[in-house]
């Protein structure tokens, strides 16, 4: 007696449960791998999931045996040469190891370290763990341009595509029942009267009686006949409300200066901060786009790879960029509708009377509008005009504007970590 | 014999032909008399497969974190093409449950169905390992109800407190069990029944044992008194408790641990109980991977030979079935110990040749099996043994010849490796034995007994190790003692013995020096 199930449909992920278990148990150890992967490795590595090794010792799951040592008989396939009492030299130098454990012996190699793979999901939850989106509002709208139609109910007015056929003809019924309920019943009563009149014997008979009677009949029927089937006032309609919608979206401005003082080592260093930043904002926004904005002593919206690759040369105007990002922001990211973030990575070069502009550029309007700034210079160097001029911007921002120095790769993410570490609520 | 023709060719698979298969494989294992519970073969993805062996081969279990540990292994090897999964994977339970990777060709399904379906199912149904310890009625719904039981734990008590619970009975499980004793059999309704009745009972034993005025024992013989110096009333003059040493660690610590509570109990009781279910499984491995595979190698050729399955399927049978068997020398790099399915397989084919086609070795090694029904032999050797005495019974020269087998001592106190014997006529008989040995559970696991609950004093704990062929703990003796602790709640003492002797000394909390000093 046998038979198959296919169980091919039901729920995979069965050891989910599990799996969520040792990573809660070990987070200690696989945040540290992780961060140490996250240092060593590009980010642009960081879309897809991570192997991780923790060491083995600290997952075992320990039972008393056998240590090495003492006098143990192996008994092993595949002789060759041997012959009864032949004696031989222990392999690995005494320790008692031998060939004894053969199979703990060769099974333990290698497996000092337990090695796993986190999925992309797992993983940058670690790398993200124990971080916030500074002021992550959701953006509430003023002005209700950005809504959503939301069911809500039942109403007696409404155009003809939204009418709830269902409800309508639930009313129209009602009203039939009640309409018709008093009609059939003076109908009856006149159906018995009539009845019981020509019952009587003909001498007792009212003739007038029974015509008056028999009209009677014809007039309810006749208005019960007339009752309609659907009414105007039967009809309903599905209600639909405008909701303002809280804004899920985000626009991250990545500036960048491009002059001849930046290195490709330098870019390279501002694109794994820009990644870290994009991948951060994409797991709190349903949509985040970005804009590039590069400069020199101009500044121009450009794609991806001209952001990252082209070489500039020439001198250095900040505010061009912050000018820019402005205006980008006026035609096409209203405050309203979109958190506005802004990551900024420099080597701190800037003309001088220029900072004083980026000042009040940001004093007066950017900062205003954005959810966030960070700033990262990327320099082994002392600071200039620009980072004093950014540091009174962050005495008045505290809240919402950051800036670090970065010297090499190294730094990044511990200045990213840095940056948007959660802050202690109050 | 008439040639039928195949029921199905090609590597492709489908219900119709499976069944067709497992219906002509089922009557020709009644031909062999295999007796077997009902199957229930269940098709399933090689992710579920991933699940299926991350839970050891519990169709359901509770949960926990070492679960997930396997699970992540398995899927990184398999990942890797380290491993390939699931030869097969099927449950000693009624029915028997099966599971079919989907993947797999029609070859290896059919391979599978007749391996793990009438193989390991008969092993299961036959074997008196697992008629003495499992039943296989009961172990699902004594998994859903360990699985409900424990979720109700971790919602009551909190997920760690739980886990930790675990950990430390799980790194005892493997004393979990009695060995000589024929434990009743689990049953789940009769467990939930039964579980809240127990709670209570469970409690006042222990109140009773740990009672502050404890009364007179009037079990307990009198012990004279070597210490009438000190003790001149005789308040420690009582024998030792437990009165014989315990074998199964959890059941002491379930019905003896002072502070556990009831549902902490129960817990190292579910623990317990599927340690006793994974008990026989442990013993026989190689006669269970030898049983299934010489039946699924036997039911194959039968299907050819009748026409039910072509030369393609045969080959391709042919080359999986030997890379299953092949048994790599200990010097090879892809030796990773004896292989079950090797060792097993040339067991039981090479009792068959002894009874069909005796030699004068044969008949002067085994004079009872040999010119006997060998099918009849076959299934006495199946129903009656473990690893450890059918290798002792019929691990024949012949056997030792074929995979060339040699024992060889390692001894600390000695220089070198010494060849204690090999291949030849002095050397059968002590293989034999020593590969007897190897697989008695009761070499491979130190032997580690509950001695003494200081019950009078400071309630400690005292276990003894009789040490066996001055062989040591390892190191990872540590946190097992670290995990005992947790169960018993006061310190607890290992010492190693060998020959009567104390060897050596383990203490768990660690003493203060200043405090032994003292």
């Amino acid at each position: 007696m046998s038979y198959f199930i296919d169980r091919r449909p039901n729920a995979r992920h069965k050891s989910a449960v599990n799996r969520q278990r040792f990573l809660q148990r070990y987070r200690s150890h696989i945040k540290r791998a992780v961060e140490e992967s996250v240092n060593r490795r590009s980010i642009t590595d960081m879309e897809r999931g991570e192997k991780v090794s923790i060491p083995a010792k600290d997952i075992s799951e320990p039972s008393f045996q056998h240590g090495p040592g003492g006098r143990r008989t192996v008994v092993s396939p595949g002789n060759r040469e041997f012959a009864e009492g032949d004696r031989l030299r222990r392999p690995g130098g005494g320790g008692g190891q031998g060939s004894g454990d053969g199979q703990a012996g060769n099974q333990g190699e290698g497996m000092d370290e337990f090695a796993f793979s986190l999925s992309r999901e797992e993983f940058l939850d670690f790398v993200f763990d124990g971080l916030e989106l500074p002021h992550l509002e959701r953006k509430q709208l003023q002005v209700l341009e950005e809504t959503r139609p939301v069911r809500a109910g039942i109403s007696k007015e409404g155009v003809p595509a939204r009418i709830n056929i269902v409800r309508s003809m639930r009313e129209a019924q009602a009203r039939r029942i009640g309409m018709r309920a008093p009609l059939k019943r003076a109908l009856r009563e006149a159906q018995e009267a009539l009845e019981a009149e020509e019952r009587k014997d003909p001498v007792l008979r009212n003739p007038a009686r029974i015509d008056e009677l028999k009209s009677e009949i014809v007039r309810l029927e006749k208005r019960i006949g007339s009752i309609p089937f659907l009414d105007t006032y039967d009809l309903r309609y599905n209600h639909l409300t405008h909701q303002p919608m809280p804004s899920n979206q985000a626009v991250m401005f990545c500036i960048m200066d491009v002059s001849g003082s930046m290195t490709q080592a330098h870019k390279d260093i501002g694109k794994r901060f820009f990644l870290l930043l994009y991948l951060f904002l994409e797991r709190n926004y349903e949509k985040v786009e970005l804009v590039f904005v590069r400069h020199h002593t101009v500044a121009k919206e450009v794609d991806e790879e001209e952001f990252f690759y082209s070489r500039e040369t020439g001198g250095t105007i900040v505010s061009s960029a912050l000018t820019l990002v402005d205006s980008i922001i006026e035609a096409r990211y209203s405050p309203e509708q979109w958190n506005l973030y802004v990551a900024q990575a420099s080597d701190g070069d800037n003309w001088d009377d220029d900072s004083s502009t980026c000042l009040e550029l940001l004093d007066e309007s950017l900062m205003r509008k954005l959810q966030y700034f960070t700033y990262v210079e990327i320099t082994p160097h002392a600071h200039q005009a620009l980072w004093e001029a950014y540091e009174t911007v962050r005495a008045a921002y505290p809240e919402r504007f950051a800036m670090q120095q970065i010297v090499q790769a190294e730094d990044i993410y511990p200045v990213f970590r840095e940056l948007f570490r959660q802050r202690a609520k109050g | 014999m008439t040639r039928r023709k195949p029921i199905a060719t090609g590597s492709d698979w489908n219900f119709e032909a499976l069944e067709v298969y497992e219906r002509a494989i089922g009557e020709l294992a009644r031909e062999y008399r295999l007796d077997t519970y009902p199957n229930q073969i269940e098709i399933i993805t090689s992710e579920q497969m991933m699940d299926a062996y991350a839970s050891v081969g519990m169709p359901i279990g509770y949960h926990h974190w070492s679960f997930g540990k396997q699970f992540l292994s398995v899927e990184q090897a398999y990942r890797r093409g380290q491993m390939g999964l699931a030869y097969e994977l099927v449950i000693n339970s009624d029915p028997c449950i099966a599971y079919l990777m989907e993947e797999n060709s029609l070859m290896m399904q059919v391979l599978v169905i007749a391996h793990a379906c009438y193989g390991h199912n008969s092993f299961f149904k036959g074997n008196y390992l697992f008629r003495t310890w499992t039943d296989a009625s009961a172990i699902v719904d004594y998994l859903v109800f360990a699985r409900k039981y424990v979720a109700k734990c971790e919602e009551r008590h909190g997920v760690e407190a739980v886990e930790q619970l675990l950990d430390a009975c799980h790194a005892l499980q493997n004393y979990g069990v009695d060995r000589y004793k024929r434990p009743s059999p689990i049953s789940a309704e009769e467990e939930v029944r039964r579980q809240d009745e127990r709670e209570a009972y469970l409690q006042t034993q222990v109140n009773r044992l740990w009672s502050t005025i404890p009364a007179p024992a009037s079990g307990l013989v009198q012990q004279p008194s070597n210490d009438l110096e000190n003790d001149p009333l005789g308040l420690h003059r009582h024998d030792r408790y437990p009165s014989e040493p315990q074998e199964n660690l959890l059941y002491f610590l379930e019905k003896n641990a002072p502070l556990l509570e009831p549902w902490q109990r129960e817990i190292v009781r579910i623990v317990r109980k599927l340690a006793q279910y994974f008990y026989p499984q442990r013993q026989t491995q190689v006669m269970n991977e030898g049983w299934a595979t010489f039946w699924h190698y036997t039911l194959m050729n039968r299907l050819y030979d009748d026409g039910l399955i072509d030369e393609g399927i045969m080959l391709e049978f042919l080359q999986s079935h030997t890379s299953v068997v092949s048994q790599p020398g200990f010097d090879s790099p892809y030796f990773n110990g004896i292989n079950p399915y090797a060792l097993g397989f040339a067991m039981f084919s090479d009792i068959q040749r002894i009874c069909q086609a005796p030699t004068d070795e044969d008949r002067e090694w085994f004079p009872d099996i040999a010119g006997s029904d060998w099918l009849e032999t076959l299934h006495f050797a199946m129903h009656n043994f473990k690893d450890e005495s059918f290798i002792q019974q019929f691990l024949s020269p012949k056997v030792i010849r074929d995979l060339k087998l040699f024992s060889l001592i390692d001894d600390d106190r000695d220089d070198s490796l010494q060849i204690e014997a090999i291949h030849d006529d002095r050397g059968y008989r002590r293989i034999r034995e020593a590969l007897s040995v190897q697989y008695a559970l009761s070499a491979r696991e130190p032997n580690i007994q509950v001695w003494e609950a200081d019950i009078r004093g400071d309630r400690s704990l005292t276990l003894h190790h009789v040490q066996d062929r001055r062989r040591p703990l390892a190191q990872s003796l540590f946190p097992v003692m670290r995990h005992l602790h947790q169960l018993w709640g006061f310190p607890v003492k290992l010492e190693s013995m060998e020959g009567g002797e104390v060897v050596r000394r383990y203490q768990w909390p660690i003493p203060e020096p200043t405090h032994e000093s003292a």
